[in-house]
């Protein structure tokens, strides 16, 4: 079964351009936010958000990358994973309200990989969570407060998320499965 | 990666993602909280069948850096006295549940022979054999001129161009064996500058330059220049006339140290024997690395361990 598309460019965009308000809306302003995109996409997603934030409030797209994969809880059943390079803001994040963002909310355990991580950087006052899609299955108590699209899938479909800096095109496309 | 035996195993990618991963590891240090889960229920067998400060408590302070257990043999006082080999010590420790073993023996190729024997399952790391190879310091030196020159721009950097001069006790020097083959791969060019008596036979065959002249290689002006330790523990017959002789000809002394230009950074692995292949002016300066070596050491060995005790511990099947 081919790949079927799902989100388009544009659908993207306005996906993202929606989380930035609700993240402004939620935290009552600007302030105090940071932006941890979770490679490799989240990364660049964060970038996206953080440039809509700073249209829509100067100042407020403060973004950074947390790299996860020194946290994972499968790292003994793949094969050796080459982790990327986390940035944080010089600040830091104590105090600082964190949005998480990554393209793909699935078994939840990326995500608890990432709160054990920032618990070694600092104490925000808050984290949040902003995914572009939200294709369910969940193993652990996790939820998105941002979520771009809800996507339910069957556990052996995958769902691929192109972003045009490194894929060439914007396109959220779902593939596999038996349906 | 399932051994660390020889830097020959390495090729230029593969020694660059060790280089760039250990940039992360260096990172860890600077967090609030400076350790990692990663290895958490793993544990590190250090076997030390030789003397060691610095790399024994790097490989130490590295493993428990990813939150791994560490097990610390040392020949003295072991059972070695009483006769037991490689294998039976080996084994013995590995019977006690082991991840890893990091080997330093004073037999060259001790570290292939325990990977290649099937006593043990764990991955080795070879942590110095004989006057073969230190594979870990060679990473670290190549990580500390890096940074040198690059600084906060070094990842995925290789080294082209780079000039390293390398001097003193060459013939000993598994140190020295592990930069000429780990710089080159990364392709920096290494010239060698030791008395003729503390030259290895086929030293001709090395990827390098060799002469005896280091005050012709100091007005060359290297980008980095290593000094090594004269190794009296090695020496069985005399190599040079006096130790005042040698730090004369072959010894980085106060006068040449200020001859040297100001970018040339200053490499020792240590343990230094001050006032004979170095200077203690030359040691202290801001020029040298010798510190930040070890500090490097702690990420290159963190990277290390996390390659070869992270992959999937059984083969996936095919």
């Amino acid at each position: 079964m081919p790949a079927r598309t799902v989100l388009q460019q544009a659908d993207i965009q306005r996906a993202l351009t929606r989380i930035a308000h609700e993240i402004l809306e939620s935290n009552r302003g600007g302030s105090g936010l940071i932006l941890l995109g979770i490679p490799t996409r989240g990364v660049l997603l964060a970038d996206r958000i953080g440039a809509i934030l700073d249209g829509l409030e100067p100042g407020s797209g403060v973004t950074g990358a947390l790299d996860v994969t020194m946290y994972r809880d499968d790292l003994a059943h793949q094969p050796t994973r080459t982790p990327s390079p986390t940035r944080v803001p010089d600040v830091g994040i104590d105090g600082a309200t964190v949005v998480l963002v990554d393209d793909v909310l699935f078994s939840g355990r990326t995500i608890r990989a990432a709160l054990d991580a920032l618990n070694d950087l600092g104490r925000p006052r808050a984290v949040r969570l902003a995914v572009l899609v939200d294709r369910g299955h969940r193993e652990l108590p996790i939820r998105a407060d941002f979520v771009g699209k809800n996507l339910p899938t069957a556990s052996d479909e995958r769902i691929n998320v192109k972003l045009s800096e490194i894929d060439g095109e914007d396109a959220v496309e779902i593939a596999g499965g038996d349906a | 990666m399932k051994h660390l035996l020889s830097v020959r195993d390495l090729d230029r990618d593969s020694a660059i993602t060790i280089l760039d991963l250990a940039e992360d590891m260096a990172q860890v240090a600077t967090r609030a909280v400076p350790k990692l889960p990663t290895l958490r229920g793993r544990t590190v067998a250090n076997l030390f069948f030789e003397d060691s400060t610095r790399t024994r408590l790097s490989f130490e302070s590295a493993a428990k850096k990813l939150s791994a257990d560490v097990i610390t043999f040392s020949a003295k006082g072991s059972s070695v006295s009483k006769g037991e080999s490689l294998k039976d010590t080996t084994q013995t420790i590995a019977a006690m549940g082991i991840d890893a073993v990091v080997l330093r023996h004073s037999a060259s190729g001790a570290a292939r022979v325990l990977a290649d024997s099937g006593w043990i399952d764990a991955p080795v790391i070879n942590a110095g054999d004989g006057t073969h190879e230190h594979p870990t310091q060679g990473l670290l030196d190549a990580f500390t001129i890096r940074q040198g020159l690059h600084g906060a721009a070094s990842r995925g950097r290789d080294l082209d161009g780079v000039r390293v001069t390398i001097v003193g006790d060459i013939l000993h020097s598994r140190v020295a064996r592990s930069n000429v083959w780990l710089l080159t791969t990364l392709g920096a060019s290494v010239h060698l500058v030791a008395p003729g008596t503390l030259l290895p036979t086929g030293v001709e065959n090395w990827p390098v330059t060799v002469s005896s002249d280091l005050d012709a290689a100091i007005a060359d002006s290297p980008d980095a220049l290593m000094m090594l330790r004269i190794q009296s523990e090695r020496m069985r017959d005399a190599f040079f006339p006096h130790d005042l002789e040698y730090a004369r000809q072959w010894g980085l002394h106060d006068e040449r140290f200020a001859r040297l230009s100001p970018d040339t950074m200053i490499l020792h692995p240590g343990p230094m024997n001050r006032g004979l292949e170095i200077s203690a002016r030359a040691a202290d300066s801001p020029r040298s690395m010798v510190l930040k070596q070890v500090t490097n050491g702690v990420s290159i060995r963190m990277a290390v361990l996390y390659l070869v005790l992270s992959g999937a511990t059984t083969e996936a099947p095919v």
